[in-house]
């Protein structure tokens, strides 16, 4: 076991809150086409809201701080919030569109601290990219900043989102990431929009595609390791926890409002009526998730894939419960290894009705 | 015996975690733990005590070490952080600030 992986054991154990994923602002200069985002802004924290929050969570013991958006550098309090952050010793990962970031942006995150930069490119064609975020010349503003990025001998990741609209260019877009010498991630999850409007999930991209991604050696690795069917679960995989959303990880949003995961719109409190760790030891709502194991699982729990498969909890609370099954994962199992899953047998794999996407709690209004 | 001041690296990420002290290089991203001892030398890394008074005052009082044992098993510690970057070691006080963002 690596010495992280017994970090995040003894944070489980001591339920410690290691990870926290906190968006700054839903503002954005893009307008990406599957973005679920709504990007108004409805009374984001204040720099000094801000400020208190990220020592509540030094406070509670949090280690991993994530601060992304929207689009982080659209906050002009951004690089004094990462100067706190790091005067409070967190590892800090910023995820950005870089469009932002020139020569003076790139070198003020190498003299703070930054640990790792993830920017999101979709293709290495201009007028692909340029058309999934609706903002001409952003590939190569993005370029441009992880040249910057990359010559303060900063990390820089490349996430590429994978959808219909750019499926044929991820071996051009790794290919890319090689040449800027930035490390390469790929993502092939679309989510409903905010207010539950599901248009976006056209932009999926279909079953056979994805299971050319899970046979494509340079994305997944030793593929007949990847694609092996499940082997049948033990009383460990049944005791087992699906992720560390509200274990050890949770979100939250420009408003205050707390949710277990970014992907899991369960509001939970709001730290601008409560102390973060109350919120966190006490939420009725954390506590319910953290109560569930693979075996309370409604459908999941009698699936050969419970043991291996990708199942976000967040998206199956999307679905209509977070004991449920999410019904991309279970396509992706599907695609991955030629097994159906449980759900898919019972012949409920469609598409589900009404979807919740993240609100926050009424009471999170400004007056 | 010439007196070293350590002080915490500002390259570094860190954490109190269950009594042990988790860190993270910046530049290598190298995770490093250090246990009870360790920490409490870390946490009174501030570049304007000298290693022998923080031998003295964190560690033979709280741990019930000798004082030789203590002295040498710290220089080792400091110049095995120092040489991962997340202790900078001077030889004379240095204001913790001055190494921070």
């Amino acid at each position: 076991m690596s010495l992280l992986a017994e970090m995040n054991g003894k944070a489980l154990a001591l339920g410690i809150p290691i990870s926290v994923h906190l968006d700054l602002t839903f503002r954005c200069n893009e307008r990406c086409v599957h973005c679920y985002l709504d990007h108004e802004d409805h009374g984001e924290m204040t720099t000094v809201e801000i400020e208190a929050l990220l020592l509540q969570l030094a406070e509670a013991g949090v280690f991993f701080l994530t601060l992304s958006g929207g689009e982080v550098l659209m906050r002009r309090d951004f690089f004094r919030l990462v100067e706190v952050a790091r005067s409070l010793t967190f590892n800090v990962k910023v995820k950005t569109n870089g469009v932002m970031i020139g020569e003076k942006e790139a070198g003020r995150l190498r003299q703070l601290g930054v640990e790792q930069i993830q920017i999101s490119v979709y293709s290495h064609h201009p007028e692909v990219h340029d058309a999934i975020t609706k903002l001409p010349g952003s590939l190569r503003r993005t370029i441009q900043a992880i040249r910057f990025l990359k010559s303060q001998g900063l990390k820089v990741t490349i996430a590429n989102v994978l959808m219909t609209r750019n499926f044929s260019d991820h071996s051009g877009v790794m290919a890319l990431a090689k040449e800027l010498g930035a490390a390469y991630t790929l993502d092939p999850t679309i989510t409903p929009k905010m207010d539950g409007e599901r248009s976006v999930l056209a932009l999926r991209i279909p079953g056979s595609q994805l299971s050319q991604v899970f046979n494509n050696q340079e994305l997944v690795g030793d593929v007949e390791h990847f694609c092996a069917p499940p082997p049948p679960p033990d009383e460990e995989i049944m005791e087992g926890y699906p992720c560390s959303a509200g274990h050890t990880a949770c979100y939250v949003s420009p408003y205050g409002d707390v949710f277990p995961c970014v992907q899991f719109p369960l509001p939970c409190g709001n730290v601008r009526h409560q102390p973060f760790l109350e919120i966190w030891q006490h939420s009725a709502q954390l506590r319910e998730v953290r109560s569930i194991r693979a075996k309370d699982l409604t459908v999941c729990s009698g699936c050969s894939h419970v043991g291996t498969c990708t199942r976000c909890p967040g998206l199956a609370y999307m679905e209509g419960s977070m004991r449920g099954p999410s019904t991309a994962d279970c396509e992706k199992s599907f695609q991955r290894t030629g097994i159906p899953s449980a759900n898919m047998l019972r012949g409920s794999h469609v598409s589900p009705g009404q979807l919740v996407q993240i609100q926050p709690l009424p009471e999170a209004r400004p007056q | 015996m010439t007196e070293i001041y350590p002080a915490r690296s500002s390259r570094i990420a860190a954490r109190l975690l269950g009594g042990e002290m988790m860190i993270m290089s910046v530049a290598d991203s190298t995770f490093f733990t250090l246990n009870e001892v360790g920490t409490a030398i870390w946490q009174a890394a501030d570049g304007r005590t000298p290693l022998s008074a923080i031998v003295r005052r964190e560690i033979c009082q709280k741990f019930e070490v000798d004082l030789p044992q203590a002295e040498s098993d710290a220089s080792i510690f400091v110049t095995e952080l120092s040489r991962h970057g997340i202790l900078v070691i001077h030889d004379r006080p240095s204001a913790l600030s001055s190494e921070n963002p």
